[in-house]
């Protein structure tokens, strides 16, 4: 296992109301500290997947597994090591762009193959993916073209591929 | 599935109870939950009339805590549900298996502040295994199921179940199902797998650790009571001759008279038991959570032992202290798997010898036993003489059930425990006004055995209004009420911790009086105050067994719990009775 603070931890949960309130509430009853969450319908729609990304160093992981692993609604939890499997997330911004650099705002877009979404005279909506890390890069290079509105989505990940 | 007769959700409600083998349950009826209360008039099964909701929820506890069957309550909706959540952190805590049903408004009125409507599954999510709200009037019979195999597998627990009226109230169509006898083929539980069987290379592991150890302690918890796993402790701790602990919550798991019992560890434990495990080498524990009023400052815990953790709950290992070897699996299984594979290592010969251990325990044991004062002449009663006198003058196999506070200690010190499912106690939750209500379910689950209740004046004040139920469901209980007028270990830590400045934890030595409050509850009363009454008030108590009696002790409020760990210090800096304190 990397050293790394942030481990992902990818839940499979039955699709019933109330589960992700018991899982939230788990967390904040064990004071453990989520940095990301992302909930969707797997392609079993029976079951729903939520990924989470916990600070480890709030609890020890084995800790939050085995507790998580207690509720009677969670069917299956794999850990994923960051060295081990391959994240994204998603980030929708909208950057103001007047005529004067418009120019210099769509080189930057192209550079980082982000894509625009909507536009007017005045703003660009555009978006992101790539590994998390790379969000807060994008976002410090949107920084002084103005942001306007910024929503991430919460990291989703997979384990890598054998070779 | 089989059957298909059609019926209301209400009827199949009890008669899922039924199926699951329930014969009596405690509770109390009302708006939300009446149409399941008309087809309990039909049923085999003993409903007992609550005065109090939470008394429903206790009795259960103290039922489940006596027989090791889940104990059941129901409840209706808003208040009540409210008035039963204490139980349930306490079945919680305690590993106690309980099924609790509550009454829901109408499925399509929940979420619109309809009289009565509380969030009952949101409230107690965090202080049960599992909760459900039923939908579907054909669910009902599954999901009563499943919550009874949650409750009763793994790690034992509460499970409450929230019933709309809507689909068990004939009157209307959504209550209508079709019959179905559910069984584990039904139950729709794809994330619930206990694990029983411990890993074999662990237990190789452990067996060895076990062999090599010279100053071994066998650390006994609750898990060892619920996995009926007493016998099979006997078995491991005579044939490898190392000493026992047990803590509040295994309080009878090994027997207090054998000669390798240490008794009780901990904040209020004996000397020799906190010392014991203090200068192990190896803990071995079995059922047993390390909590902290047994490890006291955690950091100075047990310094120099290794840990082997016995629990079917994989988060209890390593969740407080690292273990060494960590075993997930039910108690009895592993403990009796250490046993082979103890025999295959060559059983008791094969031990490293234990004899200077051996002597240095017992060398506690005759410097540091528990001690108090007797009373002087004309001075109150001392409630440790009391509890000795109980002992005394009551079978071995009295069912006890204590409050929580100084009664309750002074009951797991000076009590003997000699068989298991002998002590009812909230020693996780610690839950004031415990014992009246848990001793009515155990009495109603073990008719035959004695039960008293050992219960204090604050206790009592909280929940004494069950005495009432006892008395009209011929329930006869006893209870020894240790009153000294105080909040009494609130008290003690005041005297030690607070300078002597009282607060807010004097009764009141003369309101209520409770002799009359017992008897307009239909009790007889006793009222005891010298030392030369005590026996025999509890002879004529143990004479009356057409109603329930209560006997009050006036004790001595300058009785302090000793030995003591302050709270925050380590096991090392136990206070020992100041009788004893020039031996330390």
């Amino acid at each position: 296992m990397s050293a790394e603070r942030f481990h992902t931890i990818v839940t499979t949960v039955e699709n019933k109301p109330g589960v992700l309130a018991r899982v939230a509430g788990l967390f904040s009853r064990r004071g453990f500290n989520i940095e990301s969450l992302a909930v969707a319908p797997t392609d079993d729609e029976r079951f729903s997947r939520i990924t989470f990304t916990v600070d480890v160093e709030s609890a020890p992981l084995e800790q939050v597994v085995n507790q998580l692993n207690k509720l009677i609604n969670v069917v299956d939890i794999k850990e994923l090591d960051p060295a081990d499997s391959v994240s994204r997330e998603l980030m929708l911004v909208t950057v103001s762009a007047d005529s004067s650099r418009r120019g210099a705002l769509m080189d930057l877009i192209d550079d980082w193959r982000a894509y625009v979404l909507n536009e007017n005279d005045e703003q660009i909506m555009l978006s992101f993916s790539a590994r998390p890390a790379r969000l807060l890069e994008f976002e410090e290079q949107l920084r002084p073209f103005g942001i306007t509105e910024l929503q991430r989505t919460g990291r989703v990940a997979l384990p890598s591929l054998g070779r | 599935m089989s059957d298909n007769q059609q019926m209301s959700g209400g009827e199949a409600l009890v008669k899922s109870l039924e199926h699951e083998g329930v014969d009596v349950m405690f509770g109390l009826p009302g708006g939300a939950i009446l149409p399941v209360y008309d087809p309990i008039i039909d049923s085999s099964i003993r409903h007992i009339l609550v005065r109090h909701e939470q008394g429903a929820g206790h009795m259960a506890e103290g039922y489940a805590h006596a027989t090791g069957r889940p104990g059941v309550c129901m409840v209706t909706s808003g208040p009540a549900a409210a008035n039963v959540v204490t139980p349930l952190p306490d079945a919680f805590l305690e590993s106690v298996p309980m099924v609790c049903i509550t009454g829901q408004v109408p499925y399509a009125a929940i979420g619109t502040d309809a009289f009565q409507e509380c969030d009952t599954t949101g409230i107690t999510m965090a202080v049960t295994k599992h909760n459900f709200l039923v939908s579907d009037a054909q669910d009902i019979p599954r999901i009563i199921h499943e919550a009874f195999h949650i409750a009763t597998t793994g790690r034992p627990g509460p499970v409450l179940v929230d019933i709309p009226k809507d689909i068990v109230d004939p009157v209307n169509p959504r209550s209508a199902m079709s019959w179905y006898e559910a069984t584990d083929a039904d139950m729709e539980l794809p994330g619930y797998r206990p694990v029983m069987e411990g890993d074999r290379e662990l237990i190789r592991r452990a067996a060895e650790l076990i062999r090599d150890a010279e100053r071994p302690v066998l650390y006994v918890g609750g898990g060892v009571l619920k996995a009926r796993a007493a016998d099979a402790l006997r078995e491991l701790a005579e044939m490898v001759q190392i000493p026992v602990v047990t803590t509040l919550m295994a309080r009878g798991a090994f027997p207090d008279s054998h000669e390798l019992c240490l008794g009780m560890p901990g904040m209020h434990g004996n000397y020799t038991a906190v010392t014991a495990m203090q200068q192990s080498d190896l803990l071995i524990s079995l059922g047993a959570r390390f909590d902290d009023r047994v490890t006291g400052k955690l950091d100075g815990f047990a310094p120099d032992a290794k840990i082997i953790h016995v629990d079917i709950d994989p988060a209890e290992l390593g969740k407080v202290r690292q273990t060494l070897v960590g075993i997930q699996g039910d108690c009895r299984v592993v403990i009796e798997g250490i046993i082979a594979a103890m025999r295959e290592l060559g059983g008791a010969d094969a031990q490293v010898d234990r004899t200077a251990w051996r002597s240095t325990v017992s060398g506690w044991q005759e410097r540091f036993p528990l001690v108090y004062e007797q009373s002087a002449p004309g001075e109150k009663l001392k409630p440790q003489y009391v509890i000795e006198e109980l002992r005394d003058h009551n079978p071995s196999d009295t069912i006890v059930a204590s409050g929580v506070g100084q009664h309750q200690m002074y009951t797991s010190q000076w009590w003997r425990f000699d068989h298991p499912y002998t002590f009812v106690n909230s020693g996780g939750l610690g839950t004031m006004g415990f014992s009246i209500p848990a001793a009515i379910g155990a009495k109603v689950g073990m008719p035959d055995r004695r039960v008293w209740a050992v219960d204090g004046d604050g206790c009592f004040q909280m929940t004494a209004q069950e005495l009432v139920t006892a008395s009209v469901e011929n329930i006869p209980i006893k209870v020894a009420l240790l009153n000294n007028s105080y909040l009494g270990m609130v008290r003690q830590w005041q005297e030690m911790f607070y300078d002597e400045r009282y607060s807010e934890v004097y009764l009141q030595d003369r309101i209520p009086d409770y002799v009359k409050w017992a008897e307009a509850m239909g009790c007889e009363a006793i009222r005891v105050e010298s030392p030369e009454e005590v026996a025999p008030a509890i002879d004529k108590a143990n004479e009356i067994n057409d109603r329930p009696v209560v006997v009050e002790f006036r004790t001595d409020a300058r009785e302090n719990v000793f030995p003591m760990v302050p709270s925050g210090k380590t096991n090392s800096e136990l206070v020992v009775d100041p009788s004893q304190q020039d031996r330390l």
